[in-house]
């Protein structure tokens, strides 16, 4: 960016100047000509202007307590089972009344303010001289010598082990602290987890239910390409936030498929029932629950963040950011011919944490 | 102990001022501006703090926005805590919302619909402090955009773009934590989301997601917590960080746009008092007042709708408020990389886009103002700011980053715009992989050449004035136009730029001079005071013979050919 014509590189070299002050005429080529004042407002200029203006700014605080009285009106005297069609809108007649008396009355209150300010109040530019952010030399030079002053006056220099045992022992004291934190969630231990997040309520006998009726599924009932969002039978013994905990690992879908047009490995063949498969509703990636469910290409999608898994391959990965397949429900019938599983989750369903053993999970191709 | 001081008589007696004839106003102020000043000094603070000058401008007002939002949110949020209840206890729900009666409910989700339909107004200030939210943190990026492209973080402001990163950040959680209060379908499932995410983080994140959330995902106690934080950790400590901020505002005093009188050593505007408290105390009522008309007549977040959090359910087109929507889109768009570990799960696929992305931009924000100081060398405080094209890099920069976000963004929406314009889902994931790359590289391209260009505008107006739009035509039959001399006051603020040569000097190092080189070579130097002289001596016809033919980067000035539009030779 530099010319290489020479002389003017050392004029213009604006570093030379750091820390000392420098006449502004040299880093800039044209003269500073000073603050320009403005033509007078047409306000100051046209005595109606400046009359209409005024009359501006009073009328809009004038109309603050008319819309304030409006609203305390309408807060008692218009009840809340009323409606107001506003185009395709569907208001509550109470809250929006209340919000436009509200709004406009503070809308108007600085709307006032501010065009008293622009348009009525002295428009003179002012100029302020700065102060530079730092103290002067001596100032600074001042308040290290008291620092190193004090300093001197503790006798911390002769007696330096004072220094070194407080800030030891306030440095203790962050122990303390946190260990009071540490009862923040139980720990999860190898065993704490493996009663937790590595278990869900299911296991061998426990029948799949309609998640919101608690119906048990009939496996004669289900259709070629049918889904069914469903739970264990026992979620019912748990209530409040058990209930919720149970319900984000025990989640799943049961879906029916022609078994000829799905590829079922050989150590799951016992896993399904005439093509009626079982999967983890719970998502891998970060634990949506999926139920976007595509007929034709056994497509499951989440909705969340798009991860499709193929129902018809063991629930394999095939687009998104999820890393592992769905987890599969070992299932199997009942003596009434209700779906029933045989056991829990072979792997722990939900999101990745550090401490999983991820090498169990299926991957496409596995036997 | 001291001996106590002479009583003064002076101090107690109000002083007088002989030379002006109080009128009733002043009158009536001495008594009480006597007393208030003699227990707390207050006149002289007077004197110092009322007729501060401070800048106009429009760009000004976006921090304004930032904290009377933030004050508005004081004001809802005080009245939503009046109802709400930050529980997860397990109730049935018997308000007045007819559709979700008998419904099991947490209690925090019962409160909130309480509050939306049992309690006059509560719908009202449930939405405008939603809505202040969104504006809260739009303001603040819009702020922060402001500060940036105008070089305002330079010395000596680079503590406050700090206070301001991290203002920034926590209002990010802030929001996201009373995002989560209201315990429906939607706010539960990001909930979720955020359990994955702490899950994610390598050797700690079981541990971090049982101490979040009181061991397993809902667990009962994440409400209360978050509630703790969203109403008196974050906002406290959002208070004292914005109080800093604008302590150092007050003492920097604020930067104003180059123009005639300005300088790096004044500031020129109107005073406190009392425009300024007319115009920005004004400007709150303005901004409550419109805030307050939205909340009024923009639905936002009808939880009733959602219905209670059940994490065995969601609704298609689930989205996070859209300050975390990028984040969101980079957790769409990101291939589902995870390593598997003897027993160990590194889940970066999550990690990543999750907690990557938000420590590398508030990072990157965090040490800017020091990159480029390092690369100037710059030592010296500036007080009037850059316009964007004067530092093209910057700007160019400035656009990378937005439009990495922003596809970041629509990364956030694929769902949507797949079914809005009918495109496949894959497809717009598989193409942001790429374009999140690719976009900013060309954004920064095409912007620092934008820029560069508008230098030339500029150059050209300072050695050839302005078009006049008067065409001649010369006795030879060449046409062309006519231009005038721009006023000193617009050459002076076109000229007000830093400029850091790009040749080898004392005290430079060779990475620091590289790095200047191409950080700042290709920017148009501006004039000397001989070049423009010269230009201005030569009149209309002046441009040549100056020397001034490039910029030392083969660069050729702008405005040689377009002053004549046919040539006269040909």
């Amino acid at each position: 960016m530099s010319h290489t014509g020479g002389s003017d590189i050392s004029v213009r070299d604006t570093r030379t100047s750091a820390g000392t002050t420098r006449s502004d005429d040299e880093r800039f080529p044209v003269d500073n000509p000073g603050v320009e004042h403005e033509p007078p407002r047409w306000t100051d200029a046209d005595p109606d202007a400046g009359r209409s203006a005024y009359t501006f700014v009073v009328g809009c605080f004038a109309l603050v307590p008319v819309l304030a009285i409006a609203f305390v009106v309408i807060y008692f005297a218009v009840p809340e089972n009323v409606f107001i069609d506003v185009g395709s809108n569907h208001y509550m007649a109470q809250h929006l009344l209340l919000g436009l008396t509200l709004g406009l009355a503070i809308l108007l209150v600085g709307v006032g303010a501010v065009q008293w300010a622009r348009l009525l109040m002295d428009d003179t530019e002012r100029t302020e001289e700065r102060h530079t952010a730092a103290s002067s030399a001596e100032t600074r030079t001042a308040a290290i010598d008291i620092v190193y002053q004090g300093l001197q006056e503790t006798n911390l220099g002769r007696r330096k082990l004072i220094g070194r045992s407080l800030l030891g022992a306030l440095g203790i004291l962050v122990a303390p602290a946190a260990v009071l934190l540490a009862d923040l969630g139980p720990w999860p231990t190898a065993r704490v987890r493996a009663e937790t997040i590595e278990r869900t309520i299911w296991g061998e006998g426990v029948r799949l239910v309609n998640d919101v009726t608690y119906e048990p599924i009939l496996a004669a009932d289900m259709e070629i390409g049918q889904l069914v969002n469903a739970e264990p039978e026992n979620l019912q013994e748990f209530h409040g936030h058990h209930l919720q905990v149970e319900r984000a690992k025990a989640a799943i879908i049961v879906v029916r498929m022609d078994p000829n047009s799905i590829t079922i490995p050989e150590s799951r063949s016992s896993w399904h029932v005439n093509g009626i498969l079982s999967y983890s509703k719970i998502c891998t990636h970060v634990g949506c629950p999926i139920s976007l469910w595509e007929q034709q290409t056994h497509h499951l999608l989440c909705p969340c963040h798009q991860s499709t898994f193929d129902l018809g391959n063991s629930g394999v990965v095939v687009f998104g950011p999820a890393a592992r397949s769905l987890p599969q429900l070992p299932i199997s019938t009942d003596a009434e011919g209700y779906l029933i599983a045989t056991s829990d989750f072979p792997v722990p369903v939900g999101p990745s944490y550090f401490e999983r053993d991820s090498r169990n999970d299926y991957e496409d191709g596995d036997a | 102990m001291a001996k106590p001081a002479a009583l003064s008589e002076e101090r107690t007696v109000p002083p007088t001022e002989p030379e002006r004839v109080p009128g009733p106003v002043l009158k009536r102020l001495a008594g009480p501006t006597a007393w208030a000043d003699e227990r707390t000094g207050a006149a002289g603070l007077g004197k110092y703090f009322l007729r501060k000058v401070f800048p106009d401008h429009w760009s000004f007002l976006l921090g304004e926005i930032a904290l009377y939002s933030f004050i508005i949110l004081l004001l809802t949020g005080v009245f939503l805590t009046l109802w709400y209840k930050p529980s997860m206890a397990e109730i049935e729900y018997e308000g007045s919302y007819q559709l979700l009666r008998g419904v099991a409910v947490s209690e925090a989700f019962a409160s909130t619909l309480d509050i939306s339909f049992d309690i006059r107004g509560g719908l009202l200030m449930r939405q405008v402090h939603h809505w202040s939210a969104m504006l809260f943190v739009a303001a603040m990026f819009a702020h922060m955009l402001r500060v940036f492209f105008t070089g305002a973080f330079r010395k000596p402001r680079e503590i406050n773009w700090v206070i301001g990163v991290a203002l920034l950040s926590l209002g990010l959680i802030e929001g996201f934590a009373g995002y989560s209060l209201p315990d429906d379908l939607l706010s539960g499932t990001g909930l979720r989301f955020v359990d994955g995410l702490i899950r994610s983080i390598p050797v700690i994140g079981t541990w971090a997601e049982f101490f979040v959330f009181n061991g397993e995902f809902p667990g009962d106690l994440i409400i209360s917590r978050l509630y703790m934080a969203h109403i008196l950790l974050i906002p406290g400590i959002l208070l004292g960080l914005i109080a800093a901020h604008m302590a150092l505002l007050v003492y920097h005093k604020h930067t104003q746009y180059p123009g005639p009188g300005r300088t790096d050593k004044n500031v020129v505007g109107y005073p406190l008092y009392p425009i300024y408290m007319a115009k920005a105390g004004g400007f709150f009522f303005i901004v409550f007042g419109v805030t307050v008309l939205m909340g009024a007549t923009m639905q936002i977040n009808p939880l009733w709708t959602y219905g209670p959090y059940n994490p065995s359910q969601v609704t298609a087109g689930s989205q996070p408020d859209w300050y975390m929507g990028w984040v969101e889109g980079a957790i769409r768009i990101m291939p589902g990389w995870e390593w598997h570990i003897g027993g160990t799960t590194w889940s970066w696929n999550i990690f990543l886009p999750g907690v990557g992305l938000l420590t590398l931009l508030f990072v990157l924000l965090g040490v800017y103002p020091w990159v480029e100081a390092w690369l100037t060398g710059d030592k010296r405080e500036h007080h009037v700011l850059e316009r964007p094209r004067a530092n093209a890099t910057r700007t160019a920069f400035g656009v990378a980053g937005i439009v990495c976000f922003s596809l970041f963004m629509i990364g956030g929406g694929n769902d949507i715009i797949a079914v809005m314009f009918n495109l496949s889902l894959n497809t717009i994931s598989v193409v942001l992989r790429w374009a999140v790359f690719i976009g900013p590289v060309l954004a920064f391209i095409i912007t620092k050449r934008i820029c560069i260009a508008l230098q030339r505008t500029d150059q050209e107006r300072l050695l050839h004035g302005s078009e006049s739009g008067v065409i001649q035509r010369s006795p030879v039959g060449g046409y062309s136009e006519d231009h005038r001399p721009i006023s000193q006051g617009e050459a002076y603020t076109l000229t007000h730029h830093n400029e850091y040569p790009s040749l080898p000097e004392e005290g430079v190092s060779k990475r620091q001079l590289q790095a200047r080189r191409w950080f700042y070579g290709d920017n148009m130097s501006k004039p000397t005071r001989a070049e423009l002289e010269a230009a201005a001596h030569h009149g209309h016809d002046g441009h040549d013979g100056d020397g001034h033919d490039g910029d030392g980067n083969g660069h050729e000035v702008a405005g040689r050919e377009s002053r004549e539009l046919t040539s006269s030779r040909d």
